[in-house]
């Protein structure tokens, strides 16, 4: 008990090489576990997608946002204060669709790939995969679907790293079934 | 001033923690079906406030009270709710409903790989901490009914 006494939602500093190999074994790991990339990248987007949903509570604990109102405002706090807090690094937003229902973040610098090059035969290998799970993990949880991607990786040669959000729709909330 | 009872809310209607202190009339039916009751209270009036707002709403509602006792209501936008029944003495509360988020279901639930989430909380860490907290309020006491 006592060693979790002194606990608070303050933010804590990691050595963010520890982080970045940490991943880098996780992701090596997949590799030998599967057969194939594509195996891999959606294991890496369902491991992703469990660190959302429960990231998306401590996202909120600690900062002090509230329900944002539309889908310009959520890219806004994404950018601007969840990938500030997690990753340390604000990426940009542009790109929107005509319909305001499509965006990219642009990251200039990924901590995720410090380390890493891609050998060739893992041409199809989306090695960041897990940011995009846990993106759509944390937004299902504000009642958001949205489908995301990556669009361009600095892995695969591209001068930035982008990442596309589509917002798909409102998940409404329901009264549970057996209710009168 | 007092504290009569707290409960915890997940998304989806399941009540994920209950706790009383000076609760001394029981409703007479069963838990279950005071949970529901409750959850269907709330889904009912939320919905109904924000039919009613004539400006988009931005916390939902706080509390309400009655001639007894006042029930303080705090939502996040991941849809836990908060729910906590106090006298009529005690101020706004939602401070403190925020902290017991941030600071025990968040630190103790959410965080911890080995609870689930979306079922009733079996931590007992959560439980002690919650306890205490409640009693550590400035308008906790146990004498006042």
């Amino acid at each position: 008990m006592s060693r979790q006494s002194n606990r608070t939602t303050e933010s804590k500093k990691m050595n963010s090489e520890l982080f970045t190999l940490t991943y880098g074994a996780l992701v090596t790991q997949l590799c030998k576990d599967y057969e194939n990339d594509e195996e891999v990248n959606k294991q890496l987007d369902k491991m992703g997608y469990n660190i959302g949903v429960r990231l998306i509570e401590d996202f909120l604990a600690r900062s002090s946002v509230g329900r944002c109102h539309d889908f310009r405002e959520t890219a806004d706090v994404i950018a601007k204060v969840a990938f500030k807090m997690y990753l340390g690094i604000t990426p940009s937003v542009t790109n929107w669709s005509p319909a305001g229902d499509e965006f990219s973040l642009i990251l200039e610098s990924n901590p995720l790939v410090d380390f890493v090059e891609l050998p060739d035969n893992h041409s199809t290998l989306v090695y960041s995969n897990l940011l995009c799970g846990v993106l759509r993990g944390a937004l299902e949880m504000v009642q958001m679907a949205v489908d995301v991607r990556f669009a361009q990786d600095t892995l695969r040669g591209d001068n930035v790293t982008e990442i596309r959000m589509k917002f798909i729709k409102r998940i409404e909330e329901n009264l549970p079934a057996g209710d009168e | 001033m007092t504290v009569h009872n707290l409960y915890i809310f997940d998304r989806n209607g399941t009540c994920l923690h209950y706790s009383e202190w000076n609760r001394k009339k029981q409703a007479g039916i069963s838990k279950e079906e005071e949970y529901k009751l409750m959850y269907g209270m709330l889904f009912s009036i939320r919905s109904f406030v924000s039919k009613m707002s004539p400006l988009d709403m931005k916390d939902g509602f706080l509390a309400f009270q009655t001639s007894r006792y006042k029930l303080h209501y705090y939502e996040t936008p991941t849809g836990v709710k908060i729910v906590m029944n106090t006298d009529l003495g005690v101020p706004n509360c939602r401070d403190v409903l925020h902290q017991i988020y941030s600071t025990l279901y968040v630190e103790y639930i959410v965080k911890n790989p080995l609870c689930p989430l979306g079922e009733t909380l079996q931590s007992e860490l959560f439980s002690s901490r919650l306890e205490s907290f409640i009693r550590a309020l400035p308008f906790f006491s146990a004498r006042a009914g």
